[in-house]
């Protein structure tokens, strides 16, 4: 497997909007790619004969009943928010529309 | 509007559907439209740190129901976080379902006959609402937008179609009949208007006999007959742009219903980074046999079955009574016609009277029964109300209830007596003699007239059709 790129690191933080300095992307460029190595080598065992996992609990339906409970007061709620206005959260503008 | 001979559209519909939950998908936030502004939030769907997902049974059940209902096949299946940067989601992720989705592999068969496969139908939870202020909005300078939460966490079915459409009207069939059954299954009160469901389309155009072209994703499609204006506006668009030598660029586009026009909101390449993992607060979810079973016997007749069951009723339905079958089906009232034929009415009468009668809320009739409907249709098939006077009837009853004979004879609708009414068009054939000889000389328009007249001088109780007949009898 290729070495994770700089390049590649650097899209990822943009995507999740964390702001990398040069010696950041650097250190986590090196981590990010021990990570991977590691998955590599798992990627190598042969599972033939080994069922997918999901999860390690092995449970599954985990379910609750569709019952109404008690929302936060939307006062408290609301002194959360970075700023408010219309009893809604206000942020800055967001260009188009979500994905 | 059609492309060229030789060309065709290729069209596949997402159906995003909000389902009839007490509680939101992961929490038990109330799920409920139109509630005060972020009163409906909980650590949960506000994504702060160290809250948990919990799985709500009642929507795992009616997406079963809407996958069953579309001849899907309900998966063991699991949950993934989308993720992306978007203050409609708290979190910066909507959890949603990716490659196990809990439906997979259906059909829905149009009216047309035609069949549309549907690939997937899997669970996912809707986003918060916003709302942007620009410069000249409600807050003088700021350029703002405003989040209102209640929506956030809402449980959503996705149902995702075959590129199998080939025209709009085709796609406005398809959205029509999916919205019928979403309300037949219970999950969905498919109000487009409210955003309880939405489409997205995707389009292309190619020469039939080559592969596919590059497809555009429509939003903003708040009525079916915007879906049809889109999808019609965006096949042509990229004809034209393909006929001139240009190339279509796979993109997600707006539809502006005032301009009738689409317009491009984002390209695809850039945005579309959704980096899916598995949800780790969440396992999977493997619906034993007998629950699936379970909500498989719980299925009542889907809107085609219904549809067949009334039209059989007829002897030999015209393309109108049809429609109006399709309308009863469309609007509910099945038990209503049910009611009437099993007390004697005649089924045309009761299907149009339905389909016409019946089109409004279900809650602004609260007196109406399908007993009233039926004696009252009764009433005007004996002829002892007029059409009109019927429907007068019904409208009254459907507020505050009452006997159909008891309400008829309270509005002074009597039946008049032939004799009555014969004298009555002497005397109206004698005041209009130049009208009268203009429909004995075969003008059928004059007919109007005189049952105008005759309506008038009865304030309305007069039978239209006898009145009719007696003209028709009168002609030399």
């Amino acid at each position: 497997m290729a070495r994770l790129s700089r390049d590649e690191v650097a899209k990822v933080a943009r995507l999740a909007r964390i702001e990398l300095d040069e010696v950041e992307l650097e250190r986590f460029t090196d981590q990010l790619a021990q990570v991977l190595e590691h998955a590599a080598d798992l990627e190598a065992l042969d599972l033939a004969g080994v069922a997918p996992t999901a999860h390690p609990h092995g449970l599954v339906n985990v379910v609750r009943d569709d019952e109404v409970r008690a929302s936060l007061d939307r006062a408290e709620v609301l002194a959360q928010a970075p700023d408010v206005a219309e009893d809604r959260f206000a942020v800055p503008r967001i260009i188009g529309e979500a994905p | 509007m059609s492309l060229p001979e030789g060309w065709e559209m290729v069209v596949g519909l997402e159906v995003h559907t909000e389902l009839l939950t007490r509680t939101k998908l992961f929490c038990g936030c109330a799920n409920a439209f139109g509630a005060e502004p972020n009163t409906q939030t909980c650590p949960v769907c506000l994504g702060l740190p160290g809250s948990l997902p919990v799985l709500n049974r009642r929507a795992v059940e009616l997406a079963m129901a809407i996958g069953l209902a579309l001849h899907a096949t309900v998966s063991p299946s699991t949950f993934h976080r989308k993720n992306y940067f978007y203050p409609d989601m708290p979190k910066d992720f909507q959890i949603s379902q990716y490659d196990r989705p809990i439906n997979a592999g259906g059909y829905l068969d149009l009216p047309d006959g035609s069949r549309v496969g549907i690939e997937r139908a899997h669970l996912e939870e809707d986003t918060g609402k916003s709302t942007h202020l620009g410069g000249s909005g409600r807050i003088h300078g700021a350029e703002r937008s405003l989040v209102d939460y209640n929506r956030s966490g809402v449980p959503l079915v996705e149902i995702v179609s075959a590129p199998d459409i080939r025209s709009a009207a085709q796609a406005r069939a398809y959205a029509a009949e999916l919205r019928g059954i979403l309300i037949a299954t219970g999950a969905s009160d498919g109000r487009m208007e409210e955003g309880s469901m939405r489409i997205d389309a995707n389009v292309s155009v190619h020469r039939v006999g080559e592969p596919f072209g590059t497809r555009c994703e429509m939003k903003n499609l708040n009525s079916l007959r915007s879906l049809q204006r889109a999808i019609d506006y965006e096949a042509e668009r990229q004809y034209a742009l393909v006929a001139s030598g240009g190339v279509v660029r796979q993109e997600t586009r707006h539809w502006d219903e005032d301009r009738g026009v689409t317009s491009t909101m984002r390209s695809k390449e850039e945005a579309d980074d959704y980096r899916y993992f598995q949800e780790p607060d969440l396992v999977d979810l493997a619906p034993e046999a007998s629950w699936v079973e379970a909500v498989r016997a719980g299925l009542g007749p889907m809107p085609a079955e219904r549809r067949a069951r009334l039209a059989a009723l007829l002897a030999e339905p015209t393309e109108a009574q049809l429609d109006a079958v399709g309308t009863v089906v469309d609007l509910g009232v099945d038990g209503f016609v049910e009611a009437a034929v099993a007390a004697g009415v005649e089924a045309d009468r009761a299907i149009a009277r339905a389909a016409n009668e019946l089109a409004g809320d279900p809650e602004e009739r609260p007196g109406l029964t399908g007993e009233s409907f039926a004696a009252t249709l009764r009433l005007e098939q004996t002829g002892d109300l007029s059409a009109t006077q019927a429907k007068t009837v019904l409208s009254t009853i459907a507020l505050s209830g009452g006997d159909p004979a008891t309400v008829a004879r309270e509005l002074g609708f009597e039946r008049m007596a032939a004799d009555e009414l014969e004298g009555l068009l002497e005397r109206l054939i004698a005041e209009h003699p130049d009208e009268w000889r203009r429909y004995d000389e075969g003008d059928d328009k004059l007919a109007q007239f005189f049952t105008g007249q005759v309506m008038r001088a009865t304030r309305g109780q007069a039978d239209g059709k006898v009145v009719l007949d007696l003209l028709r009898a009168r002609r030399g």
